[in-house]
């Protein structure tokens, strides 16, 4: 019986960890100001949809903006991205050309250069052609993505076979057509979970954004509750709404990652779904 | 191959390389020439010409090594980073196995919340554990009469922040490489008489060698800029100071001072601790990895 039970307990142990703090933010967003401060912390308040209501009113429904361009960066960004590491490890995988490992280890190699030498000089050369303060400053720079090429690769090695590509030649495929036809086809689950991982990485960041936004109408959840953070802290009558909006800012997430759990396993080295 | 086909894999690289161009090569050679120049003030610093650029070579870079705060903010990260980096991939590791191995229950169910974290923006998470630090909310304070905020426990705080939002990503990580062996492997140990144990620690650590390094070399990676925990966490205690971690030093030189030239020349000290602590990895990384390809 241990035998079996050391193991479960342990694992339910990890899970209520990592399910206290979100599971606690669910009812603390229901609490009013005065209950959030009074009431015990699992007996839920009455006041979620008032926080809601309050968190939209906040400086004129700014939190609505945050919503929607978190959701333009992070979804305009990881389309992108999935379509660029797509190519580019289609090409790595498939091609034997001069320059392949060099061309590979060049693009690997950015994994190593971290956010904090790119981020400054990103800024800079942005606002030396005016485009600091816009869309693009947070859009373009996340779209080179070294791991996601990587990934891109691993799967295009083992998903696409060549002997499909060298058919395709023989009945006079161009590339282009071999590429958009064949390969792409074929690489669909793994570039599912590159826009996955993408999706959430760029909904998640937040150096890029904080360094690169004055205009607090572009800035994304992260960068905004942060501000409302640095604002309100002093001011435990506007917990209630930094909670709310914390906990809005996760559930498109999660959402996202409970309907998605079939491609978050997707093991990219062994080719296709199981 | 006819020409069009040798001309193919160029073209389909191209958008890969001109976004590693201009977003990637450029601005680390821009932070170079940043970082060996400084601005001459002469005279009282009014009027035109009185302000003028010039090329100090690696007076900013032999700066930014021996400055004291910087130093200070290292020492700061080196401790939250091995509590960090140890405690993260140890739980990873362990969950991992556990996972994997044939009595549990409830897997799917422990695999799901372990990993939920992930999906939790660090601002997010670090605002949440900040508040469940605070005196008048916690309900941790009721179990626990620590002050989670203080001058000593804020290291173990950020690292727990940092440990509840990384340790899923590296368990999935783990688990996946596990799940990708042939399960015969295993039935063969057991046949000879082996314990759920005695397969972890002899056959399943083993073939996880090269994933534990993986991942172990991003964690450094993001461990030594760390950035987001400390800032959004800031507002709420008065223990952080805004040069806590090297890469806020950065942030603060650059954005609030103004010191563009000391920021650039500190973020390459910043990535050159990053690049000598993960290439001894990386080379074993990429020898087991790739060793097989090409």
């Amino acid at each position: 019986m241990t035998r079996r039970l050391a193991p479960t307990g342990l694992l339910l142990l990890g899970a209520i960890y990592c399910l206290f703090p979100v599971s606690w933010v669910l009812v603390a967003a229901t609490k009013s100001p005065a209950e959030l401060f009074t009431t015990s912390t699992l007996t839920p308040g009455t006041g979620l949809l008032s926080n809601i209501e309050e968190l939209f009113a906040y400086r004129d429904g700014v939190f609505w903006l945050w919503l929607a361009n978190t959701l333009l960066y992070a979804g305009g960004g990881a389309l992108l991205s999935t379509a660029v590491s797509a190519v580019s490890g289609f090409a790595l995988a498939k091609y034997r050309f001069p320059g392949r490992d060099a061309i590979f280890n060049l693009l690997i190699g950015g994994i190593l250069v971290p956010a904090v030498v790119l981020a400054i000089p990103q800024y800079l050369l942005f606002s030396q052609i005016g485009m600091a303060d816009t869309y693009w400053a947070v859009l373009l720079p996340q779209i080179l993505h070294p791991y996601s090429i990587y990934l891109a690769r691993i799967y295009a090695t083992a998903a696409i076979p060549d002997s499909l590509l060298e058919a395709g030649r023989l009945d006079g495929a161009g590339e282009w057509r071999l590429m958009t036809r064949v390969a792409i086809p074929l690489m669909v689950p793994g570039m599912v979970t590159i826009f996955l991982f993408q999706f959430v990485a760029i909904w998640n960041n937040f150096l890029l954004p904080f360094i690169m936004l004055g205009d607090d109408g572009k800035f994304p959840l992260t960068v905004g509750l942060y501000t409302m953070l640095a604002a309100g802290a002093n001011q435990p009558t506007l917990y209630n709404l930094i909670l709310t909006g914390a906990l809005l800012s996760i559930i498109p997430l999660i959402a996202l990652f409970l309907t998605m759990q079939r491609y978050w396993r997707t093991d990219l080295s062994s080719g296709a779904v199981k | 191959m006819n020409r069009r086909v040798k001309a193919a894999p160029y073209l389909f690289l191209t958008p890969a390389i001109v976004l590693f161009t201009l977003f990637l090569a450029l601005p680390v050679c821009y932070t170079f020439y940043l970082s060996m120049r400084r601005v001459k003030v002469s005279g009282l610093g009014l009027g035109k010409g009185s302000r003028q650029e010039i090329f100090v070579g690696l007076d900013n870079l032999a700066a930014a090594a021996t400055d004291g705060e910087l130093w200070a903010g290292w020492l700061r990260v080196l401790g939250y980073g091995a509590l960090v980096l140890i405690v993260m991939l140890g739980l990873a590791l362990l969950f991992a196995l556990l996972l994997d191995s044939a009595h549990v229950r409830l897997a799917r169910f422990s695999r799901i919340a372990i990993f939920l974290p992930y999906a939790v923006p660090g601002v997010a998470a670090t605002l949440l554990w900040g508040f469940l630090y605070l005196p008048s909310l916690s309900p941790l304070r009721a179990l626990l009469d620590v002050d989670f905020l203080g001058a000593t426990t804020i290291t173990f705080s950020m690292a727990n922040v940092a440990v509840w939002g990384g340790v899923g990503f590296n368990m999935l990580v783990l688990y996946t490489t596990l799940r990708a062996i042939p399960r015969e492997l295993y039935e063969a140990a057991r046949i000879d008489g082996a314990t759920e144990t005695q397969i972890a620690l002899r056959v399943k650590i083993p073939i996880l060698v090269p994933a534990i390094i993986l991942t172990t070399v991003f964690s450094v990676i993001a461990t030594i800029q760390v950035f987001t925990e400390p800032t959004t966490l800031r507002p709420l205690t008065n223990t952080i100071s805004s040069t806590w971690s090297p890469l806020m030093k950065v942030y603060r030189d650059a954005f609030v001072t103004g010191d563009l030239y000391s920021a650039a020349a500190t973020s390459i000290v910043i990535a050159a601790v990053s690049l000598v602590l993960s290439f001894g990895f990386l080379r074993v990384v990429r020898g087991r990895a790739f060793g097989e390809e090409s």
